[in-house]
């Protein structure tokens, strides 16, 4: 059965940490790093390889710091 | 530096879905995190890359939070007076009237001190677009009370909240200028979740093509939040604009001309 797969990739030094994108995620896969980037924001990042690559998290960030992609991975 | 890992599998060029557009310059925005005016920006800047008119459109941007649009907006900007961006766009739209003209407006500037413009501006009819972020405050300034603060609404000017009787009615401008025969579309949007996105990415679609129609003005007012100024974690700003700002400023098309 065929699978598809997705992958956020979080510019880091872009997200500010505003946390919209938490409850934007249908499968619950954003959590907030531990760590801080230079501005001292902690930043979005997958806990989980759960994305579905619907891209409703890269739609509602502000700054523009989510890119996502997909893939159709087939057993 | 944030270290960030990443599947090599999934990521490749051939498997993207979804990035920022190179129509907004490289540059950090300084809004607040959260704010409603970058993912506005985004979409207005998606918008223009979908029908291929970077190059025919002319911003106009406004003094208030987004100030600054025209160092974010990869396109011709200009930089309007205090609340005259629609008397600009006039003046842009008039010189060169086979450019898409719109103007990004605030609360503050478009409700307040542009007023008239603004009233004046789609009473003529002019054949631009208007983009109305309306937070219910002036952020930049440092929370004032603005014409569109609700009832009971703390801001620095009213720490007690917004007194009806003294100060006036929440001003509903969007509604007001929908009764001028000059405006052909009218709509009321946000910007919170991702539908609500989507809907203001095809009202404000809608807007700019309808100045190739040159029947009037179009209007989309994006009803955002302003976590610092209502002193809430974006979240929670996002939440209470659903509990308290859409009640008063539903959310839907108020007049739409074909």
């Amino acid at each position: 059965m065929a699978k598809i797969k997705g992958e956020i990739v979080v510019d880091t030094e872009r997200c500010k940490g505003c946390e919209v994108c938490i409850p934007a995620c249908p499968v619950s896969v954003i959590v907030m790093a531990a760590g801080v980037n230079r501005k001292g924001y902690h930043y979005a990042m997958p806990s989980t390889d759960a994305c579905i690559g619907c891209a409703s998290c890269a739609i509602v960030c502000p700054d523009g710091a989510i890119t996502v992609y997909k893939k159709k991975f087939t057993e | 530096m944030a270290e960030f890992k990443t599947n090599p599998e999934i990521v490749k060029p051939e498997n993207l879905v979804y990035k920022r557009t190179e129509m907004l310059t490289p540059a950090t925005m300084h809004y607040c995190p959260g704010c409603g005016h970058g993912t506005t920006h985004r979409i207005i800047m998606e918008v223009i890359e979908e029908m291929g008119v970077a190059a025919d459109t002319v911003g106009i941007a406004p003094v208030g939070c987004s100030v600054l649009a025209y160092d974010y907006m990869n396109i011709d900007m200009q930089e309007a007076a205090h609340g005259r961006a629609p008397a600009l766009a006039t003046a842009v739209k008039r010189l060169m009237p086979e450019k898409f003209v719109f103007t990004y407006q605030g609360d503050g500037d478009l409700a307040a001190i542009g007023t008239a413009e603004t009233i004046h501006a789609c009473n003529r009819g002019e054949n631009i677009t208007i983009i109305f972020v309306n937070n219910g405050i002036y952020g930049m300034t440092g929370g004032q009370m603005a014409p569109t603060t609700l009832e009971n609404m703390k801001a620095s000017t009213c720490p007690y909240g917004r007194d009806i009787a003294t100060m006036g009615s929440p001003l509903k401008i969007t509604e007001l200028i929908a009764q001028l025969p000059g405006t052909m579309y009218v709509t009321r949007q946000a910007v919170h979740t991702p539908a609500a996105v989507r809907s203001t990415k095809k009202a404000i679609r809608k807007a700019f093509e309808n100045q190739k129609l040159k029947k009037g003005l179009s209007f989309v007012e994006v009803v955002s939040n302003c976590n610092s100024g209502w002193k809430m974690t974006p979240r929670q700003a996002n939440e209470w604009m659903v509990q308290n700002m859409f009640p008063y400023f539903p959310l839907g098309d108020i007049k739409v001309n074909e």
